[in-house]
């Protein structure tokens, strides 16, 4: 898997590199994961079938009657992504530590942001497939209909800032010696403005408000991912240098 | 192994007589609140308690900055000792508004931005701890410490931000009316000589405890540094 990321041409001085080989080699890293997880299927099944679980387990804790329902929906499905998405993250990170790989991936002569943005799209891309497969089932056992754009954008724009802390943290807590359990102690509390800004903006759309109403949170998340993106691309090296 | 400065013994000892004056001013000079009553009194400490946390949080979210450009491990002490000191005072904070909640708003908890912050604020500083207990390199943990209270507190007021979309009924007492608030007081000269002093007094005691911590850190330091030596 390594040899992908080693494909990008090696560039003696990493300061003035053309901008190109930044996105070949997010492209690579990406690429790297996409292919590892399409012959394992390991994360996304796990992933997956959690999701349903916890769906599952909704049903019963919250009796999802059809008043209820309309009132909890998005609540519901937020919470299903957050628990899925660190099972995600978690695994996406422990499978570099393990088998010895993110110390290849640090050698590669790149910025060491590009394996962040890397690790970030790949993370989404896990996420938001899962979420595109939850959300028909979702629909179907509830029977509400989930598809609408509004939404959509809502789930992407919530997913990104999700994955963008979370990819960061979970960098950091695969090298603790607590690491699984750590992750959500870490991501949760400092995740929970998306949580919130996402919770709003969703049942605000499922109730059928105008997008002009639900303006302030979706801005809220815009305003997050901006931030925090920027931050971990900033501190991204601190947290994987030996 | 250097004996404890004059300067810091003197002020542990100024720490708890302001802290005593200040305790003896909210309970008997300060008049007692028309339709609260005694309870108001908690309020002095409060205040006092909840800025100097926040203060050390903020100085946190600095040292934290300064730590990832120098690498000198000094700030990295720096921002255990305010963090520490910070969350038990934040602890103090909510214990006591909680106690205060009870007789005005006739209940112990409910989520309002500010009380959900506080709630948001004490986990991501616990998190931080945790996180920094299960590392043992000290530059690593030095390290991801750092990066974790500079997310923490970006994200801290973000949440309380997010939050404040919702209706609040914390009452503000030093500016600002909100029409809503439950148990909001305007306070008599005597009150605010209360107030003031508390926010002195309990400056005074988070400087006393910072510099106890900042030393003690060093002590550590020292003391696994020695261990490795009669190891070796």
């Amino acid at each position: 898997m390594i040899d992908k990321v080693t494909d990008v041409k090696p560039v003696s001085n990493s300061r003035t590199r053309p901008s190109g080989n930044f996105i070949k080699a997010v492209a690579a890293v990406l690429w790297k994961d996409l292919t590892a997880e399409f012959r394992s299927r390991e994360l996304f099944s796990a992933m997956l079938v959690f999701s349903l679980l916890i769906i599952l387990i909704f049903n019963f804790a919250l009796e999802l009657d059809i008043k209820t329902r309309q009132s909890v929906n998005a609540g519901v499905l937020w919470a299903t992504f957050a628990f899925a998405g660190t099972l995600g993250l978690n695994r996406s990170m422990a499978i570099e530590k393990d088998r010895g790989c993110l110390d290849g991936l640090l050698l590669a002569p790149v910025d060491r942001s590009a394996i962040y943005f890397g690790k970030v799209l790949s993370n989404l891309a896990f996420m938001l497939i899962v979420e595109i497969i939850v959300l028909p089932i979702y629909s179907v056992l509830y029977n509400v209909n989930l598809f609408l754009p509004g939404l959509l954008l809502v789930i992407l724009l919530g997913s990104i800032g999700y994955v963008g802390v979370g990819t960061l943290l979970a960098a950091m807590s695969v090298q603790t010696r607590t690491r699984d359990i750590l992750l959500p102690i870490l991501l949760f509390p400092v995740v929970i403005p998306v949580l919130l800004a996402a919770v709003k903006a969703s049942s605000g759309i499922l109730a059928g408000a105008e997008l002009a109403d639900i303006l302030l949170p979706i801005n809220l998340l815009i305003a997050y991912d901006v931030i925090f993106i920027a931050v971990a691309f900033m501190v991204f090296d601190s947290v994987v240098e030996e | 192994m250097p004996s404890k400065p004059l300067t810091l013994r003197i002020l542990d000892i100024v720490s708890v007589i302001v802290l005593g004056i200040s305790a003896y001013i909210a309970l008997f000079v300060a008049p007692t609140e028309l339709v609260m009553g005694d309870v108001q009194r908690v309020f002095y400490f409060h205040i006092g308690t909840a800025w100097t946390a926040l203060l050390g949080f903020i100085l946190a979210a600095g040292f934290s900055v300064i730590y990832l450009i120098t690498k000198n491990l000094l700030w990295d002490r720096l921002q255990v000792a305010a963090i520490e000191v910070s969350l038990v005072f934040f602890l103090i904070t909510i214990v006591l508004g909680s106690i205060w909640a009870r007789p005005a708003w006739n209940t112990w908890w409910t989520w309002d931005p500010r009380l959900t912050t506080a709630a948001v604020t004490e986990l991501i500083y616990i998190a931080y701890f945790m996180l920094r207990q299960g590392i043992d390199d000290p530059d690593r943990r030095a390290r991801f410490g750092a990066v974790y209270a500079l997310i923490g507190g970006l994200s801290a007021p973000i949440t309380f931000f997010a939050i404040r979309l919702f209706r609040t009924i914390h009452p503000v007492v030093i500016s600002g009316s909100n029409p809503e608030a439950e148990g909001a007081f305007s306070m008599t000269p005597d009150m605010r000589t209360a107030f003031f002093f508390a926010l002195f007094a309990f400056t005074v005691v988070f400087i006393d405890l910072f510099w106890n911590r900042i030393r003690l850190g060093e002590l550590q330091d020292k003391v696994e540094q020695l261990k490795l030596k009669v190891t070796m």
